[in-house]
């Protein structure tokens, strides 16, 4: 499956089908810093996603000393 | 994963709640932190008139949202920082947002106001862009809401933020911080009243609330950002919060009730002798405040207040 990553912005392939923690794990994320988003919206995290879909996994993490 | 109200399909689980929501009762879920909030700490009365701070990103647009659906009558204020693309682009989220549900949204562009924006600011004065950033805002936000009659300033902090200052503070014990690190602050010496509604949520909760409700919003990190101490520590404290689920929230909320307070007198004794800036009146204890200091070793001018910026106060509908 194609992922789109964030900042910096770039697209990756991942085998699947996989779910969705063990996608942030193979990619060492941690799921309190990130969304997975698919056709715009969210997805759960034992959802499991198909080798032919596209992903966003979207960064929470924002701000300097507001 | 259902959701704990109603057994549907859940989007998203929160597991310092250890709870699933759907899309619906994910919205509700957030609706009620941020009423809890605003009632626990006393931060918005009815009837109020409520300034917010716009970025366009996704906490400051959901807060927005958020008092909008909690029944709040609430302008947007937004600073125009002159951080190339990546203020152009953030401007346009907030006029869109302002625009799209009939908001009224303030804007000031520190470059045509003042004479100077914060890459070259923060570079001539010397002051590390986030540290630059902070003040200017700041300054210019107090003075809106005061020039604007508004009875409550309320801001996108939400409980990383928190956690993340209150980590950095405890980890230097810069005691005088720790005494005024609260969701509210009353209205005092020339500062507006300040409130944190979003202390209640993570940003994890805030982006998902925007892309539940197709709140578009900048999501790009602001390109001086990078290597800010701030985001290290949210990172540590994700990593804690991975293995122990609360523990920001334990982090904050147990400060709040147990510990804050007795920092209070460092905090009031660093307040010092206020007076007003000879300059443009602002509350300060030095001869000239932070700002105007900033403003003349950026080379600025400041020659226009806030309030003659904005034109005919709260009447600039940005569309």
């Amino acid at each position: 499956m194609n992922v789109l990553l964030r900042n910096p912005r770039r697209e990756i392939e991942i085998d699947g089908p996989i779910t969705v923690v063990n996608l942030l794990s193979r990619l060492d994320l941690n799921r309190e810093s990130v969304l997975v988003i698919r056709d715009g919206e969210l997805v759960a995290g034992d959802a499991t996603l198909a080798d032919s879909e596209s992903i966003e996994i979207r960064p929470v993490i924002s701000g300097g000393h507001r | 994963m259902k959701c704990v109200t109603c057994r549907g399909p859940a989007v998203i689980d929160i597991r310092r709640h250890n709870a699933n929501f759907c899309a619906e009762h994910f919205l509700e879920q957030c609706r009620r932190q941020v009423a809890k909030a605003i009632d626990e700490f006393d931060m918005i009365r009815p009837g109020d008139r409520v300034l917010v701070a716009v970025s366009g990103g996704k906490d400051s647009l959901a807060l927005w949202d958020l008092l909008r659906e909690l029944g709040y009558d609430a302008d947007g204020l937004y600073v125009g920082l002159g951080i190339g693309e990546y203020s152009e682009t953030s401007g346009g989220y907030a006029r869109r947002f302002a625009t799209e549900h009939d908001l009224t949204l303030l804007e000031v562009d520190l470059r045509d106001t003042y004479g100077y924006d914060i890459p070259t600011g923060s570079r001539a004065a010397r002051r590390a862009p986030c540290s630059a950033c902070g003040l200017t805002k700041r300054h210019l936000f107090d003075a809106a809401a005061l020039d604007g009659g508004y009875d409550v300033l309320v801001t996108g902090h939400n409980l990383d933020d928190e956690a993340a200052v209150l980590f950095g503070n405890t980890l230097h014990w810069q005691t005088e911080y720790l005494g005024r690190q609260l969701p509210v602050l009353p209205a005092r010496d020339d500062f507006p009243k300040k409130a944190k509604p979003l202390v209640r949520l993570t940003e994890r909760e805030t982006a998902a609330y925007c892309i539940v409700k197709g709140i578009d919003y900048l999501v790009d990190e602001c390109p001086m950002a990078a290597g800010n101490k701030h985001l290290v520590y949210k990172a540590a404290l994700n990593d804690i919060e991975r293995a122990s689920p609360g523990a920001k929230h334990a982090f904050y909320f147990g400060f709040l009730a147990r510990a804050s307070e007795r920092f209070a007198e460092e905090a009031e004794e660093d307040r010092g002798d206020l007076h007003a800036c000879p300059t443009c009146g602002a509350p300060t204890t030095a001869d000239t405040c932070a700002f105007c200091r900033l403003v003349e070793k950026a080379g600025g001018s400041l020659g226009t207040s806030v309030a003659v910026s904005l034109g005919r106060r709260n009447s600039q509908v940005v569309s």
